[in-house]
């Protein structure tokens, strides 16, 4: 069984994002060790991209600023790979597909394996695209995250058949970005996902309150939060790590 | 010419989220049906004709001829067509196939403001909702167009985000769809995009190849030996070049904006700059640096100025079909200037670029040549712009 699997089954999750270099590098890092010291069972770590289109405007204002601040895939992995001598829990990478594309696939998967990440979200990959990078993430053991969107109707099942590490369910429509109330019909979506795959799936897009955290986490596995953190980030930015903290303490204790 | 996939060659694709796959899918699937039905074929020939203004002219420039010297150059009056620009084509084709399928609201992006007249023209026409994304940088090269836009009922959103111009409102309005795609279609505006739009697109704009080739064979006799066309995304260059694609004598050269030039940074010429890619739904040649970023390009053209080309130009580019050259901001301001001088026909200064490469082509070559310029717009659009950089104080 591979490491996200084991660390997502028979709990509920809480899964931390951010964006790496925002506002730099070590302050990346220091939020990361926070998350985890207060109980994130797996991080997400964005490689920032110029043209995110599937986030809203906080994360890409994240994306922004990291990149101003001079971050490079590269960058990225040499935090990655100075963060896992400290930290066990699973990483996952969140980018755009032309990221590993022109990094060159087999030499980005390959770092990925060398560095210790596990996962890789692309959400401009959809299923139909994923033969793109399933073969190499495969050779590497590089889990290549499936969504599962609002307007997934009949896709659900073909998507969860075939999901590797965890499947990803966006909770509404849009892109990303806190809202106050998510009207998706989950437990739906969720119960088809179950009768086709025993894969952990975790919800994301929207959440940002411990009471929201509270009740996704009752509907799936684990509970995704990215621009509640982000938003942290660009009020405190270097001392954003000990908000940061706290904040993912008081959502772990929410879903626990 | 292309798979069941979308792929031209190893371009094309549908790199999108997942929750725009169901909408792309059953965009395809509505597209199949009506694009061989009767009834939706006739009403689509009323308005590209009645409407719209079709066919469009294949004039003899024969001022321009003569002062070149060489081939014999015919210009497609693109510019004469309904709102002004080939746009037009694409979008009543789009706006009837939304309607058919039930949507209500049509959502596009604009450069230039060309596509985004066309869609709010065609919105206005049909009882259609219409927003319009537009970079804030465009919406102020571009006021009058905003205007026009305004005036058609539509609203334009003008996006702060990234290089503020036509890749960011690309991105705004494939955002705009993933939250609201019930009632919402996204009329794309060039030959780009995740399939299908490529091929519906081109499909819509290959009108102007199919006239071109009766015109000429009517006028002449005989096919041209080049068709020449500007390209950014690439719509009315793949309009000009589909009928003539199987007739391998005729040269299709597409013309890039080369900004200051290709060997500076300010440049939007993808093909000659760019590499393979992933970007806005589809795998193609982009402007971008090592590590995948897209470049923030320029051009004088607010229509030409993207870092991407679409899938099937990088294809003909690769089997060596077509060609792409680049033209400079200061070339295609001498051809803006030539044409309305020479002819008396002011272009849009997307369309000034192909005629720009027509004055460097024309004179080597024999007089019983004939090469088509499609003047994909009018430049009534540019002419503030234009003699600012002529260093005029001029503002709308």
């Amino acid at each position: 069984m591979n490491k996200i699997y084991e660390a997502l089954k028979n709990k509920k999750a809480f899964i931390p994002f951010i964006t790496c270099g925002d506002p730099d590098v070590a302050t990346t890092k220091a939020a990361i060790l926070e998350m985890v010291k207060n109980g994130a069972d797996l991080v997400e770590i964005g490689i920032p991209f110029s043209d995110p289109t599937a986030e809203g405007v906080v994360i890409q204002g994240a994306n922004i600023r990291a990149l101003e601040g001079g971050i490079t895939t590269d960058k990225v992995f040499d935090m990655v790979a100075d963060l896992r001598k400290e930290v066990t829990v699973p990483l996952v990478f969140m980018t755009y597909a032309n990221v590993v594309f022109s990094y060159g696939p087999e030499k980005f998967f390959a770092k990925c394996k060398e560095i210790g990440i596990d996962g890789i979200i692309l959400p401009d990959i959809p299923f139909e695209e994923r033969n793109e990078f399933l073969d190499i993430s495969e050779k590497y053991n590089i889990d290549l995250i499936s969504l599962i969107a609002p307007t997934s109707d009949d896709r659900i099942a073909m998507i969860a058949k075939e999901a590797k590490g965890f499947l990803y369910i966006v909770s509404s429509l849009g892109v990303t970005g806190t809202r106050s109330e998510i009207t998706t019909d989950l437990n739906s979506i969720v119960k088809i996902v179950r009768e086709n795959t025993d894969i952990p799936c975790a919800i994301g897009f929207g959440i940002s309150t411990p009471e929201q955290a509270k009740e996704m986490s009752q509907i799936a596995d684990g509970v995704i939060v990215g621009s509640a953190i982000i938003k942290l980030l660009k009020q405190y930015k270097t001392k954003a790590p000990s908000y940061i903290g706290a904040y993912v303490k008081e959502m772990k204790d929410a879903i626990l | 010419m292309t798979d069941i996939k979308g792929r031209f060659g190893v371009h094309g694709g549908q790199y999108i989220p997942e929750t725009l796959m169901n909408a792309v899918i059953e965009l395809e699937k509505a597209y199949n049906h009506y694009k061989n039905d009767p009834e939706f074929n006739k009403e689509l020939n009323y308005l590209l004709n009645d409407y719209a203004g079709r066919p469009s002219k294949l004039y003899f420039a024969k001022k321009m001829t003569e002062d070149l010297g060489g081939a014999k150059i015919y210009l497609k009056r693109e510019d004469l067509t309904h709102t002004g620009a080939h746009k037009i084509n694409n979008v009543l084709g789009q706006a009837l196939l939304a309607k058919k399928m039930g949507k209500t609201r049509l959502i596009a992006e604009t450069g230039a403001g060309q596509h985004g007249v066309a869609t709010a023209t065609a919105a206005a026409l049909m009882g259609m909702e219409c927003v319009v994304f537009m970079g804030e940088e465009d919406t102020i090269r571009q006021a009058l167009n905003v205007y026009k836009m305004r005036l058609l009922g539509a609203t334009v959103i003008p996006v702060t985000s990234g290089t503020k111009t036509l890749k960011d409102a690309v991105s705004e309005a494939m955002r705009e769809w993933t939250s609201r795609i019930d009632d919402t279609h996204y009329c794309l505006g060039s030959v780009m995009g995740p399939h299908p739009f490529p091929t519906i697109v081109r499909d819509f704009q290959a009108v102007i190849s199919k006239e071109i080739k009766e015109q000429i064979l009517e006028k002449e006799g005989k096919l041209p030996d080049a068709v020449l066309a500007c390209v950014g995304g690439g719509s009315n260059a793949i309009g000009s070049f589909y009928n003539f694609i199987e007739d391998k004598d005729v040269a299709l050269i597409g013309c890039e904006a080369a900004g200051k030039g290709i060997h500076t940074f300010e440049t939007a010429a993808t093909i000659n700059t760019g590499k393979l890619g992933i970007f806005h739904g589809m795998k193609s040649y982009f402007c971008q640096d090592e590590y995948g970023q897209i470049a923030p390009v320029y051009s004088i053209s607010a229509g030409l100025d993207y870092p991407g080309v679409g899938p099937e130009h990088s294809y003909l580019h690769d089997i060596k079909r077509a060609s792409y050259v680049p033209i400079t901001d200061d070339e295609s301001v001498e051809a803006f200037e030539y044409l309305s001088k020479m002819e008396g026909i002011i272009p849009a200064i997307e369309s000034a670029h192909a005629v720009a490469h027509a004055m460097k082509i024309a004179p080597n070559m024999n007089k019983d040549q004939i090469i088509v310029i499609t003047i994909s717009g009018r430049g009534d659009k540019d002419c503030a712009a234009i003699a600012r950089y002529k260093g005029e104080d001029l503002h709308e």
